[in-house]
C-alpha cells in the first residue's frame, strides 16, 4: 500500500499536448476516481503512472519512492484494462496466477514439466493455488476456474481480470474504465462490488472513467480533467455542490445542471433575469455572470418566479424531470419533482402546462464569464428573499 | 360440431407445414449439390483421381510407354521393403525434414521477431529476406552451385580468407545433405517470416502491457506468456507447410547433387523421378509415390488430430 504523487507530468503525443502539467497527490487507501470525457487524458495519466508510457516531463512517486525509470513490471502496481487483456489461451486459475508465478517462481520453475520437479517448487505452487481460490472465492468465480476467457461473459471476465489484480498485494490498483464494456445493470452491480472490495483491501485505488455516475458512487475524491488538465479534486459532494469550474459543473450531474445568465450589481448582489436571489458575490461585482442551477434547486411556485411552460416530461418512476421553456433562455430548464402518489403530475404538463419556477438560493452556484466558480455568500437578513428562506430553511 | 370442425381444420394446418418443410428441404439440397458440384467435380477430376490412378499404378507392372501392364498385388511394396535405396532415400528425406524444419522455423521466428521489435527500415528487411521465396529454386541451385564450387566458388574463397580450409561441399558424403538442408532453409525461412510477421501484428498491444503489469520482466518471459501462445495458430500452420515443403524437396538434389556421392542425398522424390522418368518402372515409382503421400498424409493428421487441441485460436 502506498500513496502517489504527480508532479508537473506532461505528456505529448506528436504535436498533441495530452496532459499539460498535471499535480495530483493520491493519499495511501484512498479511493481516487480520474473522470473526464474520452481524450481528456486521463487514460494517460494512468498508464504514466502504471510504467506503461513515460512523461515528457515531472515527477511521479509511489509510496516513498521515485518511480522514474522503474519498468512497469517492477512498480508492484495492479492494472484492470477497458479490455480485461486476459490471457485467451489459459483457464480463468492460470490467469489469475500469472502476477504470482511472475514473481515467486524462477523462470526454471515456470518451465512446463521440469518446473515441478525442482526443489522448492512444489511448495510455492501450492501456495499459489490457494492464494489464486481465495481470490476466486471473493469474486465469487471460483467455479469458474477451469474454463478459459472465451467461454465467459462479460461480467464474469471483468471479474478475473480483478481477480488478477487482487491476487497479489500490489501498491496501488489502477483501473482504466473497468466496467464500460458491461451492460448498464451489471455496470451499477459491480459498481458497488468494487467499492466493497476497496473498503476490504484498504488499498489505494485510480479509477479512470468517463461515467460521471461511477465516480460519484465510488470515490473518496474524484479528479476532474479536461483537455489535459485537473479542473478541481474533491470529495464527490464538492465537487457537485460547489464545482470550481462551469465545465466541472456540466460534466458532473445528469441531468445536465442549467445555466441561466446573471448579473452580480456594483454591491454584488446577485441577480437572474431579474429576479434577486438573496446571494452576494464577493468578487466580479458589476459583471455579467453566469448561474448554474442543479434540477433538484428548482422547484414550481405559486407564487413570483420565472415564469415557463413545460415542453417535456421524463418519468424515470422515482423521480420525474420536468424540462420547462423560460421566457430569455436558449435552452429549456430541467426541474426534478416528486411524482404524485396518485400520478396527478402527469397529465396537464404534456399539454404546454403553464409553470413558475422557483429556486433554493442556497444552491446556486456562479461562474464569471472565464467560467471560474466565484464565492457567494448570503445577503444581510433584509435584501433576503423571505419566502424562498422560509421554505427551505 | 363447432370443435370438430376447429379440429379438423387445425389438423390440416399442421399437414400444410409439414408438406412444406419437406419441399424446402429438397429444394435446400438440390441448391447444395448445385453449388459444390463444379468444385467436387474439379477436385474429382484433378486430385482424387490422379491419387487414385497413382495408388492403382503402384500395383501393377507398368512402365513408361508400354503398351499392356499386369497386376502384381503387393509386389512392387515388396521390393521397396527390400531396396536398400529406398531405404536410404527415405532415412535422407527424413534427415533433411529435421535439419530444414527447426531451421527454417526458428529463423523465420527470430527474423520476424527483430523485424517487429525494429523500429525503421522494417519493409526493407521484409523485403530482402522475402527475395529467395520469390526467386526460381533452380536458377538459385545454379547460383549456389557456383558459389560452393570447391576452387573458385565464393564460399570457399570466403574460408580461405579468413584462414579456414575449405571443403568440396557437394561431393562430400557428409556434407551434401546438410549443404542441401541450408539452402532448403535459406529459400523457405522468408516465407515463414512473412507469416510470423502476420501473426505478431495482430496479437493485441494490452497483453503485453498486462504481462509488464504481472510482472513479466524478461523479454523471455513475455514470449513465453504472450508472443508464443499467441502465434500458436501460425506457429502449427507454418510447422505443417514447412514439413511438407522440405518431403517435397527435389529442385536443389536435380541441380546440385543427383542423389549422389554415394546416394548421401537420394531423397524420396528424386527416387521417384529416377524411377519413373530415367528407369520407366512406373509401376515402382507410383509405389514410392504412395509412400510419400502417406507422409504428406500423416502430417496432415497430425496437425489436424494432435496439435490443434493443444493450439488456441483466439
Amino acid at each position: 500500500m502506498a500513496g502517489i504523487e504527480l508532479e508537473g507530468i506532461r505528456k505529448s503525443f506528436g504535436p498533441t499536448a495530452v496532459l499539460k502539467g498535471v499535480s495530483l497527490a493520491i493519499a495511501d487507501g484512498e479511493f481516487l476516481s480520474l473522470v473526464g470525457p474520452s481524450g481528456c487524458g486521463k487514460s494517460t495519466l494512468l498508464r504514466i503512472i502504471a510504467g506503461l508510457e513515460v512523461q515528457d516531463a515531472g515527477r511521479i512517486r509511489i509510496g516513498s519512492r521515485a518511480v522514474e525509470g522503474i519498468a512497469a513490471s517492477a512498480r508492484n502496481l495492479a492494472m484492470v484494462f477497458q479490455s480485461y487483456a486476459l490471457y485467451p489461451h489459459l483457464t480463468v486459475a492460470e490467469n489469475i496466477a500469472v502476477p504470482l508465478r511472475m514473481r515467486r517462481l524462477s523462470g526454471l520453475q515456470r518451465l512446463p514439466l521440469v518446473g515441478g520437479l525442482l526443489p522448492g517448487s512444489r511448495r510455492e505452487r501450492a501456495a499459489i493455488d490457494a492464494a489464486v481460490r481465495s481470490a476466486a472465492e471473493i469474486l465469487d468465480i471460483g467455479h469458474l476456474l477451469q474454463r478459459k476467457p472465451a467461454q465467459l461473459s462479460g461480467g464474469q471476465r471483468q471479474r478475473v481480470a480483478v481477480g488478477r489484480a487482487l491476487v497479489r498485494e500490489p501498491e496501488a490498483f489502477l483501473l482504466d474504465e473497468p466496467l464500460s464494456n458491461l451492460d448498464a445493470k451489471l455496470r451499477v452491480h459491480m459498481r458497488s462490488e468494487i467499492a466493497g472490495l476497496h473498503r476490504r483491501l484498504a488499498t489505494t485505488f485510480v479509477y479512470v472513467t468517463h461515467d460521471q455516475a461511477e465516480a460519484m458512487t465510488m470515490s473518496d475524491r474524484i479528479a476532474v480533467m479536461l483537455d489535459g488538465e485537473l479542473l478541481q479534486v474533491a470529495t464527490p459532494h464538492e465537487v457537485y455542490h460547489r464545482p470550481a469550474d462551469r465545465r466541472v459543473a456540466e460534466f458532473i450531474g445528469s441531468p445536465k445542471i442549467n445555466l441561466l445568465p446573471a448579473a452580480i450589481g456594483g454591491d454584488g448582489a446577485v441577480t437572474l433575469l431579474g429576479l434577486p436571489t438573496g446571494r452576494v458575490a464577493l468578487e466580479g461585482q458589476g459583471q455579467a455572470a453566469l448561474a448554474g442551477l442543479r434540477p433538484e434547486a428548482l422547484h414550481e411556485t405559486r407564487g413570483r418566479g420565472l415564469a415557463g411552460r413545460v415542453v417535456h416530461l421524463e418519468n424515470l418512476g422515482s423521480e420525474i424531470f420536468l424540462h420547462v421553456a423560460v421566457e430569455g433562455l436558449e435552452a429549456p430548464l430541467v426541474v426534478r419533482r416528486e411524482p404524485e402518489p396518485d400520478g396527478s403530475h402527469a397529465a396537464p404538463r404534456l399539454a404546454d402546462g403553464p409553470v413558475t419556477l422557483d429556486f433554493d438560493a442556497r444552491r446556486l452556484v456562479l461562474f464569471d464569464r472565464q467560467g471560474r466558480a466565484l464565492p457567494l455568500r448570503a445577503a444581510p437578513r433584509q435584501d433576503a428573499r423571505p419566502r424562498a428562506e422560509a421554505a427551505h430553511g | 360440431m363447432a370443435e370438430a370442425s376447429l379440429a379438423a381444420r387445425s389438423g390440416a394446418r399442421a399437414e400444410a407445414p409439414r408438406a412444406l418443410a419437406a419441399a424446402l428441404r429438397r429444394r435446400q439440397a438440390l441448391a447444395a449439390w448445385s453449388l459444390t458440384g463444379p468444385a467436387l467435380l474439379l477436385m474429382a477430376l484433378l486430385l482424387i483421381g490422379p491419387v487414385a490412378a497413382v495408388a492403382l499404378l503402384s500395383l501393377t507392372d507398368y512402365q513408361l510407354g508400354a503398351r499392356s501392364l499386369a497386376f502384381v498385388g503387393l509386389d512392387n511394396y515388396a521390393d521397396l521393403a527390400g531396396d536398400r535405396v529406398f531405404w536410404t532415400s527415405l532415412t535422407n528425406t527424413l534427415l533433411y525434414v529435421a535439419l530444414v524444419v527447426p531451421g527454417a522455423v526458428g529463423l523465420g521466428l527470430g527474423v520476424a521477431l527483430l523485424i517487429e521489435a525494429g523500429g525503421s527500415l522494417k519493409s526493407l528487411y521484409r523485403a530482402v529476406f522475402f527475395v529467395p521465396v520469390m526467386a526460381t529454386l533452380i536458377a538459385m541451385a545454379i547460383s549456389w552451385e557456383f558459389m560452393l564450387q570447391p576452387s573458385f566458388g565464393l564460399v570457399n574463397l570466403c574460408l580461405r580468407a579468413l584462414g579456414l580450409p575449405g571443403h568440396n561441399w557437394l561431393q562430400e558424403p557428409d556434407l551434401a545433405l546438410p549443404v542441401l538442408a541450408v539452402i532448403g532453409i535459406w529459400q523457405l525461412f522468408g516465407f515463414n517470416m512473412v507469416l510470423f510477421l502476420a501473426g505478431l501484428v495482430s496479437i493485441p498491444r494490452q497483453l503485453y502491457e498486462a504481462a509488464a503489469m504481472d510482472g513479466a520482466r524478461s523479454a523471455w518471459s513475455r514470449f513465453r506468456l504472450v508472443t508464443l501462445p499467441m502465434l500458436g495458430p501460425v506457429l502449427l500452420f507454418v510447422l505443417v507447410i514447412s514439413a511438407i515443403r522440405s518431403f517435397q524437396v527435389f529442385d536443389t538434389v536435380q541441380v546440385l547433387t543427383k542423389g549422389g556421392p554415394a546416394k548421401a542425398t537420394e531423397v524420396l522424390l528424386y527416387s521417384m523421378y529416377a524411377e519413373g522418368f530415367e528407369f520407366f518402372r512406373s509401376g515402382y515409382a507410383s509405389a514410392i509415390t504412395v509412400v510419400f503421400l502417406v507422409f504428406v498424409l500423416i502430417l496432415t493428421l497430425v496437425k489436424a488430430r494432435i496439435l490443434e487441441r493443444r493450439v488456441h485460436y483466439g
